[in-house]
């Protein structure tokens, strides 16, 4: 027992812990931006693995690490503008459209790989980002190697964390994001267009996805192979649910999961063989539906949230 | 009323067609500065769909719009509102969770800017406050405010964006006589400053009170244009409607048994209340919009069950309570909510008709529908109810808003059930359709049926009811008999006075 | 832009999923030249590899067969707007009942252990389905997201079994079950070639599904329920039991495409027994626009484009997913034919 609570201090399980949270940011962010402005875009795991792509095969092909990072969001956006034109002016179903788009980018991008690299039978490797210490602030216990010897693209989630929430509470914009998941004919009522922001927003929370899914070919490894997304993308879902639909809790909960998933993989190396290894991957997992399950009740979700918005219709 | 003042708006052979149907038939006028102008007509006349082509929520198929000289670009929300139109309208076009602030300031500022400014905000809506009297709280939630305030708010919006033109679409629908005193003064204000207002309406009375010159529309048409000085309630009215409607004969009540005794129910903001349903009798629930009304509905529908108190249908004390629980116990149930609750588009009108009985032995057997029977019934039901469609497989979503209340009628009435709660019945109507509602409740009454008739229709209230209760803040007032209480008696009751020591 | 609601001619309502189509293609084609081959031979490939044989053809019903059972198991959720995105975790949940009742642990005769499991693992997949609808019900968390993640844990309690429990002694070490007895096989439909039994059950199961849906007392609930559940429960349908019999059904019919799979085809249970049917079906249920007859149509031609595209590809150097992102594409561009179908677009 005292073993799987040393595990806590650890300073490689914290830097672990927010590694392992970084592409998670990214995506609830993106998810939340969506949702916010009252588009549910499940569209999310197959943005990621687009985005994993897209990023690391900028790299693989000559590109330095900050220009993968632009074409993954630029390759999000391209697939979150198709899902806002699906369903903001043409108003299909969100859940199928977003399934269809994650089927779409996910076989775009297996297409992709297989037609760019046809010989390989090992994922090549890139030269990823390299973890950059913040003198003095690194030394500090745990915190240090947690926050400040990260990779620059952690740092760079954690920027976004805060861009998001100035966004959707401190300027013009956010505040109509927010009142078009909220009451569309506000928006429309003061000269706005709810068409316009909720794709920017699809667009946006798209591109904040798919570098959440570079940051996993980029920053925690080095090559882009199949499957690797993983589910993350469903349990960002669950995250922003679990955070309230607020980029702060968010982040919390992002970092809350990280945890717990580095946590259940020390773990196993503590309890050994008696408990089979695929229990401890399917905790989070299950950690996903149960936070799901405690806040559902009381969750207060964007009004319009799934709700198509057509002009003249009240 | 100036004759020199300039003409902010004109209209000019504005024309909107709907497939065959015609909404706006070439209509022209004019608005000038500093006066307030009616627009008067029945549900359906047109009114909304001309002040939805102002604000480019639809294009006219002909004709053009000025804005103090300007053409006014069409289908352009923006435009309109930068010419300075700015429309309150029925439903208040607010987001709920946000603050008065942000909802007023939505819009207004630079979308690119990185900061929000709040300050400036804050100070001209304190400002603006202080002039026109309209006191709201800036940082107060949208959700925690009367539905006064939210008025005042959609008012402040259009201030707030320098208006010239401020259209009102049916304002007083929501607020008690009191409350609509106030907001006639407000307006008043406004025009002493310039503004130039319409008023749209199908009240006659505060069109008198309101305005100073007055447009009719009926079936789409602009038929009259009257100096309010030079008209009386009697003429528009003839003008509104074109044949005077006869305003249906109802008889003395003959009041039979006690059908629904409620005692202390308490539910979801209601209560706790007392009611008694005597058959034979149309008992009236008058009061503003968001006083219990819904959940007051709800609990005689099933679809909420009472938290404390006790429910007695003829008698007897309602055990478990579901829909299901409240058809059995013979209540026929005509929702607020016609598109919402009352039918399932998508579903056809034999679907929709057969929707509470359809496990009945008549409509299924051993878990399959009887297609056949099904659709003799819906035939009928059309038939007696004269529901226009296009046949009893059509999906009920094509179906008017007056015939879908017809088939919702046809539902709950066809199995004459003794106890009827019908739950803003005539909103939205035209009035023909208005006018067949009543007459059908007024049946049922007639064949000893007990109706609870709640709406916010106060003159449907008075006409109808043959026992009035107000509803204020969850609270029922007691009972009284038709005629006893004036229009002003009862709107004092709606503002809540009178509560207390009656309770 | 705005839409109009309009009721489309009969011209429309075919010209429009054609065109769908037609655009799928054309994207195709595109993705097609990206790879410096000609589309028109790509796509006779194929199309050849599909349906130009009586091998290719049998070989695309009997891939049909799964991707009907999930498909309807899609169609029946989504009709009452119960989001099932679980059949993956379903089917595998059929198929491990199967090899749990069928590898020897019960010893019945065919005419009874085929039926006890199948009813076993219909149960198995129904119950799968039941939590995530009792929690949308009762907690109200979205069943999208429960159903999602079920996929992954349940593929994780397959492989923990077949890694403990279920593993076959004799496999070498790979992570797969014993096989199924004889007694729980299901015959084949044709002599000596793949296509068995299970294609015959999905034919009839597309025909009940879509009378109970047509003409039954509960398809009749479903359909409320789906089209609007605040009207259904106003008119006294018991919203919530329609929602858990809905997932019973729903996840007993994925669960029986994992029966069909390992008890007609494969013979054991290994973790690469779907290649994402229950995804797939989601798809094959859309473009037959939830039509439980038009599943079996749509399934096939789901299906053939997979065979085809397996065979083109070897071929050729075109990679396989081709037929992945096609499918994907005509998810897509069928939903907004049907847009265009409901309602008119207006520019300004």
């Amino acid at each position: 027992m005292a073993a799987a609570l040393e595990i806590l201090f650890t300073a490689s399980f914290w830097v672990a812990a927010v590694r392992i949270a970084s592409p998670l940011i990214f995506a609830t962010l993106g998810e939340l931006i969506c949702e916010r402005a009252g588009v549910l875009n499940l569209g999310i795991e197959g943005i990621m693995v687009a985005g994993a792509f897209a990023g690391w095969f900028t790299v693989y092909s000559g590109g330095d690490l900050w220009t993968g990072v632009a074409v993954a969001a630029l390759t999000g956006a391209a697939f979150g503008l198709l899902h806002g034109l699906l369903t903001v002016p043409l108003g299909l179903s969100q859940h199928v459209t977003g399934i269809g788009i994650t089927l779409l980018a996910t076989s775009l991008t297996y297409y992709t790989y297989r037609l760019a690299l046809p010989e390989v039978t090992s994922p090549p490797k890139i030269e990823a980002f390299r973890p950059l210490e913040i003198p003095l602030l690194a030394d500090m216990p745990l915190v240090g190697p947690a926050l400040f010897a990260q990779t620059p693209f952690t740092y760079l989630a954690f920027a976004a964390a805060a861009l998001v929430a100035w966004l959707l509470y401190r300027t013009p914009l956010g505040l109509a994001l927010r009142a078009a998941g909220e009451n569309p004919d506000a928006l429309e009522a003061q000269g706005l267009s709810v068409t316009a922001i909720r794709m920017g927003a699809v667009a946006a929370g798209s591109a904040l996805m798919a570098v959440g899914g570079a940051f996993l070919t980029m920053s925690a490894f080095n090559s882009f192979f199949f499957e690797m997304v993983n589910g993350r993308g469903w349990v960002c879902i669950a995250l922003v649910v679990f955070g309230s639909w607020r980029p702060g809790k968010a982040l919390l909960g992002a970092i809350l999961f990280g945890a717990f998933d580095a946590y259940q993989v020390r773990l196993q190396g503590v309890v050994g063989d008696a408990v089979p290894y695929q229990v401890f991957l399917m905790l989070p997992y299950v950690l996903s539906i149960l936070a799901l399950v405690a806040v559902s009740r009381r969750a207060s979700y964007p009004k319009a949230l799934m709700v198509p918005y057509r002009k003249g219709e009240r | 009323m100036g004759q020199a003042a300039p003409v902010v708006l004109r209209l000019e052979g504005v024309t909107k067609r709907f497939g065959p149907l015609t909404a706006n038939d070439a209509i022209s006028f004019e608005l000038r500065r500093g006066e307030v102008v009616a627009l008067l007509g029945e549900n359906g006349a047109g009114k909304t769909t001309l002040m939805s082509i102002l604000f480019g929520h639809y294009l006219a198929d002909a004709g053009r719009v000025e804005v103090e000289g300007r053409p006014l670009p069409p289908g352009d929300t923006r435009a309109a509102l930068a010419a300075g139109l700015a429309m309150v309208h029925q439903h208040f076009t607010l987001a709920d969770s946000m603050s008065v602030l942000e909802n007023i300031a939505l819009g207004t500022q630079p979308l690119w800017a990185p900061r929000l400014d709040r300050g400036r905000a804050l100070a001209r809506i304190r400002e603006m406050s202080a002039d026109f009297g309209l006191e709201v709280d800036p940082a107060a939630r949208i959700a925690d405010l009367s539905v006064g305030e939210r008025q005042r708010v959609e008012i402040l919006k259009a201030l707030y964006r320098e208006a010239r033109v401020l259209i009102l679409d049916e304002p007083t629908a929501v607020l008690t006589p009191q409350e609509s005193e106030a907001l006639f003064a407000t307006l008043r204000r406004l025009v002493a400053r310039g503004l130039a207002i319409i008023f749209i309406s199908h009240k006659l009375g505060e069109v008198m009170a309101v305005s100073d010159r007055v447009l009719v529309l009926r079936a789409g048409r602009l038929v009259g244009e009257r100096a309010t000085a030079d008209t009386d309630r009697h003429a528009l009215a003839e003008l509104m409607v074109g044949a005077e409607i006869p305003r249906p004969d109802i008889g003395p009540a003959q009041p039979g048994p006690m059908l629904v005794e409620m005692k202390g129910v308490t539910a979801g903001g209601l209560g706790p209340v007392d009611l008694a349903l005597r058959g034979g009798e149309i008992t009236g629930i008058a009061g503003v919009s968001g006083n219990g009304q819904a959940a007051l509905a709800e609990v005689l529908s099933g679809t909420l069950a009472p938290q404390a108190g006790t429910l007695a249908i003829e008698g007897r004390a309602a055990g478990a309570w579901s829909p299901r629980a409240a058809l059995a116990a013979g209540i026929a149930r005509v929702p607020e909510d016609r598109h919402g609750v009352g039918v399932i588009g998508d579903m056809s009108v034999t679907e929709n008709l057969v929707a509470e009985a359809y496990r009945a032995p008549a409509f299924s057997r051993r878990g399959w529908m009887k297609r056949p029977a099904t659709r003799d019934f819906a035939r009928r039901v059309i038939r007696d109810y004269e529901v226009k469609c296009p046949g009893p497989e059509a999906p009920a979503r094509l179906l008017s808003g007056g015939n879908m209340q017809k088939l919702i009628l046809g539902r709950a009435l066809d199995g004459e059930p003794r106890i009827i709660l019908a739950s803003q019945p005539t909103r939205g109507l035209d009035v023909g359709a208005v006018a067949y509602v009543h007459a059908r409740l007024l049946e049922a009454r007639a064949r000893g049926a007990a109706v609870l008739l709640i709406s916010e229709d106060l003159d449907e209230i008075m006409a109808l009811s043959d026992r009035i209760h107000v509803i204020s803040r969850g609270r029922l007032s007691p009972p009284s008999a038709r005629g006893e209480l004036s229009i002003r008696e009862i709107g004092a009751r709606m503002a809540g006075l009178g509560f207390d020591h009656a309770a | 832009m705005r839409l109009e609601p309009r009721i489309a001619s009969p011209a429309q309502t075919i010209l429009y999923p054609v065109a769908a189509f037609a655009a799928t293609f054309a994207f195709a084609a595109l993705l097609v030249l990206l790879a410096g081959v000609s589309p028109l031979g790509v796509f006779r490939l194929v199309f050849l590899g599909a349906a130009g044989s009586q091998f290719a053809l049998l070989e695309t019903l009997t891939r049909a067969t799964p991707l009907i059972f999930t498909g309807l198991a899609v169609t029946v959720a989504f009709r009452a707007k119960l989001w099932n995105i679980g059949a993956e975790a379903q089917l595998y949940i059929g198929a491990v009942v199967t090899v749990v009742l069928g590898t020897g642990a019960v010893a019945a005769p065919s005419w009874a252990l085929v039926p006890l499991i199948a009813l076993a693992a219909m149960l198995a997949g129904g119950l799968l389905l039941l939590g995530p609808a009792l929690l949308k019900t009762r907690f109200g968390v979205d069943e999208v997201v429960t159903t999602l993640l079920l996929n992954f844990i349940v593929l994780l309690f397959v492989s923990l079994l077949l890694e403990g429990p279920l593993k076959d002694p004799m496999g070498l070490g790979w992570p797969q079950s014993q096989r199924v007895v004889a007694e729980a096989q299901w015959p084949r439909l044709v002599q000596g070639k793949r296509l068995h039994m299970g294609f015959a059950v999905a034919i009839l199961a597309a025909l009940a599904v879509w009378l109970m849906l047509a003409r039954s007392v509960l398809g009749y609930e479903m359909r409320a329920v789906g089209h609007n559940a605040a009207a259904a429960r106003f008119a006294g349908i018991p919203v919530n039991r329609v929602l858990a019999l809905t997932a019973l059904i729903s996840g007993g019919l994925a669960a029986l495409g994992g029966v069909a799979e390992v008890s007609g085809l494969k013979g054991n249970l290994t973790l690469d027994l779907s290649p994402g049917f229950g995804y797939t079906g989601i798809v094959v249920a859309m473009l037959a626009l939830l039509h439980p007859l038009g599943v079996v149509a749509s399934a096939i031609f789901v299906a053939g484009i997979f065979v085809g595209a397996d065979a083109m590809s070897r071929a050729v150097g075109v990679p396989s997913y081709i037929a992945e992102v096609m499918t994907a594409t005509a998810l897509l561009t069928m939903g907004t034919a049907i847009v265009f179908t409901r309602y008119r677009i207006r520019w300004r």
